[in-house]
């Protein structure tokens, strides 16, 4: 870990108020992907079975 | 390159198998380089003599606002193909977008606020960069917000278009606003072709890999998330279709 010094807190702070969001719009993009893909699937099959 | 054959990819069929392919690509280097430029930038660069350890949220601001101003730009293109082409994957583009554009401002304002407070001894001041940067923010939330209201996606395609033109200036703004007024506390662009202060290649280089992260980072995202919005339309579309038939 390197010496921050006074200014700990302000870079520490960005570093994890960046992650955090970065992460975030990661896992709720593909969270929404493999939602609509399965419901998309469901609703393909009930299509066919229904003619 | 065949002169029509950019436009294969409105295709959502094509989209999707191409995007197949390039996507998984797209993401490990996107992880890589964020994880190399981040590492980099923070545990292997020199405090600056001026500013102290603080230079290390350069890593995350400079390329966080760089992809703000981008995507807007990005929703500009692909609104201007929608209302001229009727492309639909070009309106599901701009729409995949908005949201990643959204953090990308929220991080360039939070993380600018936290180097401003030591540096400039306030978290905020009504400089014409940060103004601005704040006005675009203003405007991710209202262009996602009209998407959800608008029932029709074609409707809402277009009206998001025209607010997509709008914002735009919003967004040239953010980036040239110190240029056009000679006031506030923002400095000019970290990097430049043109003559004067220069960056120290020791840190300009792991800047320079997180720019790219945070790009390849953008274009993954809207990516898996374009490809979500057109089967989320084909899902519209089939149940759409179902109670018509049912009616």
């Amino acid at each position: 870990m390197p010496d921050l010094g006074k200014y700990a807190e302000a870079v520490l702070t960005s570093y994890a108020i960046s992650l955090v969001l970065l992460a975030a719009i990661v896992l709720l993009s593909l969270r929404r992907s493999r939602r609509v893909k399965k419901e998309l699937q469901e609703i393909e099959e009930k299509v066919k079975s229904n003619g | 390159m065949s002169r029509n054959s950019l436009w294969e990819y409105a295709n959502p069929r094509k989209f999707l198998q191409t995007t197949d392919i390039v996507l998984p690509w797209v993401a490990w280097f996107a992880a890589v380089t964020l994880v190399l430029g981040l590492v980099w930038g923070f545990f292997f660069t020199p405090d600056d003599y001026r500013q102290g350890s603080t230079v290390k949220i350069v890593y995350l601001h400079v390329p966080a606002a760089l992809m703000a101003i981008n995507a807007w730009i990005m929703m500009l293109v692909a609104s201007l193909i929608w209302i001229i082409r009727r492309h639909h994957v070009s309106a599901l583009a701009a729409r995949a977008a908005a949201p990643v554009g959204m953090v990308m401002t929220v991080i360039a304002l939070l993380t600018g606020a936290l180097w401003g407070q030591p540096m400039w001894g306030t978290w905020w001041a009504w400089d014409p960069r940060l103004t601005s940067f704040l006005i675009l923010f203003l405007f991710y939330l209202g262009y996602m917000a009209l998407w959800e209201a608008i029932e029709n996606d074609d409707t809402a395609a277009d009206l998001t278009s025209i607010l997509c033109l709008v914002g735009s200036v919003f967004a040239l703004l953010s980036r040239y606003a110190v240029n056009f007024w000679s006031q506030g506390l923002h400095q000019g662009a970290s990097l430049s072709v043109q003559s004067g202060e220069r960056m120290a290649m020791t840190f300009k280089l792991p800047l320079y890999v997180s720019m790219a992260a945070f790009a390849l980072l953008f274009i993954a995202l809207v990516l898996v998330r374009t490809r979500t919005e057109i089967r989320a339309r084909r899902m519209r579309a089939l149940l759409a279709r179902e109670r018509m038939g049912g009616a």
